[in-house]
């Protein structure tokens, strides 16, 4: 940071004199930095565009269907004879899917973070944390191949009645997705907890695992939450392995062996079929998108925050 | 919260004897937080060695050089695996200069000013968003608005959207390790700005942008969601001639023949991971090779 602030003061004034001197190479200059200046200004127009375009669909599907309807009705059935258009069965698909993912990313990513950070030396630490990078690396189409042709048929050995296509499934393989999320970035905020705070723990007689969980881990609490908010947020984006293994039912349900379609399964399903632009079921996927960029946005705000947080207390 | 419980607060431990448990706690956590270290990373194994099982018997020659088919046993992936080269290399020509034209910005031009503050904290956020709304941009500005129709273009465009955050990021981070005494050194020899980044700090974090380029690059081949409303095909028999030709892409493939019933596609969808896992890995093991090789020589 403090490095940062010093290469953008110093040069200023000595750039100045060279204009001065080459009139030539001015006006190269001010058209590298205006050129450079769009490249970096491209991303606040992909921002502009993106909410542009959610907010304008958006507004026409709101012309032909009332807030009620969107926010009342608990059925979702745009692609059937009897429109229905309530969000309630994507929403509640979505948020049973991103919990499960949880259960499973949130307990074992943590024990990874604290094992990783605190126990592990550091040969093993270099072996083990890009393996779990791996997994976060592998594309989502071949996790909902495994979580449809392999996870499923096993569940479905020890849960008698689980149907073909089912939240667990998904749930369980999006959390193994999610878990290096959680674990490097708690780790990150552990690692990055002072060694004098353990010391300081220690010369009081603690134990490693009293370090680890009464020190380390309430010191790190926010860069822990942080990934954790992260991680609901990447689950409840997450779309192939939910379009393969869910079933695209939109169903109001909270069990987790019965189909279910989440939001952007739903955009998938519209999107693989012949939906022509301008009608009712091309703005709904919009609808829909706005509901999940907006619920992402503000996690991912959160997390951030949270991360500043951390932050500013320990560095 | 939970774990605050697992053990008594330290206060009047007697100076000789510890109490037997809090070794043991110790030594159960380790064996708990192995337990799960290994489940996790045997998940990883699981899932290969079940692709490998599925999907090996049908890799042939056959399935790397032949259409998809409506038989199973004669499908393979010519159209698919040619679609994502052509769409990463067109990914890559989109985003490298811009990506690397923005974080330069953002290092050696911009001021620590509200504005780029905002530009910050907007590329931070924009690589939260779910890769399917990206779709739906591209569905609308490219397809729609630009009049790119399903082409493999307006595929790049949205996939370079989707990796641009990604290649700022690592970009930055590459520029960030060069010294502040090499571009003083630079202007003191009355280099101009573009001079000294051009010819002294690019070369310096050249690896580490490229490293970090075939990494976001290797996150776009895997992609199919964003591709999905854009309008990538799952049948196509034919080769793209240019850019603006329909496409399909493997991740695609792979998508459509999960989603049949027959097992012969299920067996054809594990052999199409395994070769999108090996392009992968390969990519992964370039950028890799490319850092080490350029580190050296230049340090």
């Amino acid at each position: 940071m403090i490095t940062d602030r010093h290469q953008k003061e110093i040069p200023h004034s000595v750039v100045h004199s060279i204009k001065q001197r080459r009139g030539g190479s001015h006006i190269k200059e001010i058209a590298i930095h205006a050129a450079l200046f769009a490249c970096g200004i491209l991303s606040i127009f992909t921002t502009l565009g993106i909410l542009g375009i959610l907010v304008y669909e958006t507004v026409q599907f709101f012309q032909e269907i009332s807030f009620l309807q969107f926010f009342g009705d608990t059925r979702w059935t745009p692609l059937f004879v009897s429109k229905h258009f309530g969000i309630w069965p994507l929403l509640c698909g979505t948020l049973l899917v991103t919990a499960i993912a949880m259960a499973v990313a949130l307990p074992i990513g943590l024990l990874c973070a604290v094992y990783l950070s605190e126990y592990a030396r550091p040969n093993v630490r270099k072996v083990v944390k890009p393996l779990l990078e791996i997994l976060a690396g592998i594309p989502t189409v071949v996790y909902g191949y495994f979580a449809l042709l392999f996870v499923t048929p096993l569940l479905q050995n020890i849960i008698p009645g689980m149907a073909g296509f089912n939240a667990l499934s998904p749930g369980i393989v999006m959390g193994i997705m999610i878990l290096p999320i959680v674990s490097s970035l708690s780790e990150d905020a552990m690692y990055a907890v002072p060694q004098s705070l353990r010391e300081g723990a220690y010369a009081l007689g603690s134990t490693k695992l009293q370090v680890s969980f009464l020190t380390v881990v309430p010191a790190a609490f926010s860069g822990i939450t942080a990934s954790f908010i992260l991680g609901v947020s990447r689950a409840i984006g997450e779309t192939m392995i939910v379009a393969i293994a869910a079933g695209l039912q939109p169903r109001l349900t909270a069990n987790p062996i019965e189909p279910i379609e989440t939001m952007t399964a739903y955009i998938v399903q519209v999107s693989l079929g012949d939906t022509p632009h301008g009608t009712i079921e091309y703005k709904t996927i919009f609808a829909v998108g706005m509901v999940l960029f907006v619920s992402t946005f503000i996690l991912n705000i959160i997390s951030q925050w949270m991360r500043g947080k951390f932050r500013e207390v320990y560095t | 919260m939970v774990t605050e419980t697992k053990e008594p607060p330290l206060q009047h431990t007697c100076p000789h004897g510890k109490k037997p448990g809090r070794r043991w706690n110790n030594i159960i956590f380790q064996a708990v937080a192995i337990t799960a270290l290994v489940a996790t990373v045997s998940v990883l194994i699981l899932l290969l060695v079940d692709i490998s099982i599925d999907g090996i018997p049908r890799l042939n020659w056959t399935f790397l050089s032949h259409y998809p088919s409506r038989k199973p046993e004669m499908a393979g992936i010519l159209s698919a695996l040619v679609g994502s080269g052509c769409l990463v290399f067109l990914t890559g020509l989109i985003a490298f200069p811009i990506g690397v034209g923005a974080a330069i910005y953002l290092e050696e031009y911009a001021g620590n000013n509200w504005f780029s503050k905002i530009i910050e904290v907007n590329i931070a956020n924009l690589a939260g968003v779910p890769s399917i709304i990206y779709g739906l941009l591209g569905l609308e500005v490219f397809v729609r608005i630009m009049h790119m129709d399903r082409s493999l273009l307006a595929g790049a465009c949205t996939l370079a959207l989707l990796v641009l955050p990604m290649i700022i990021i690592a970009s930055r981070e590459a520029m960030r390790t060069v010294p502040v005494s090499i571009r003083e050194a630079s202007f003191a020899v009355g280099a101009t700005r573009w001079e000294t980044i051009r010819y002294h700090v690019l070369p310096l974090a050249f690896p580490g942008i490229l490293t970090g380029t075939i990494l976001a690059l290797s996150r776009a081949i895997g992609e199919a969601a964003p591709l999905i409303p854009i309008g990538a095909l799952t049948y196509v028999a034919f080769l793209p001639d240019s850019p603006l030709a329909p496409f399909t892409a493997l991740p695609i493939q792979i998508f459509n023949w999960i989603s049949r019933p027959q097992k012969g596609f299920a067996d054809n969808a594990a052999a199409g991971s395994i070769v999108l896992l090996v392009v992968l890995l390969l990519m992964n093991a370039g950028a890799i090779w490319l850092r080490n090789r350029y580190q050296k020589k230049l340090h």
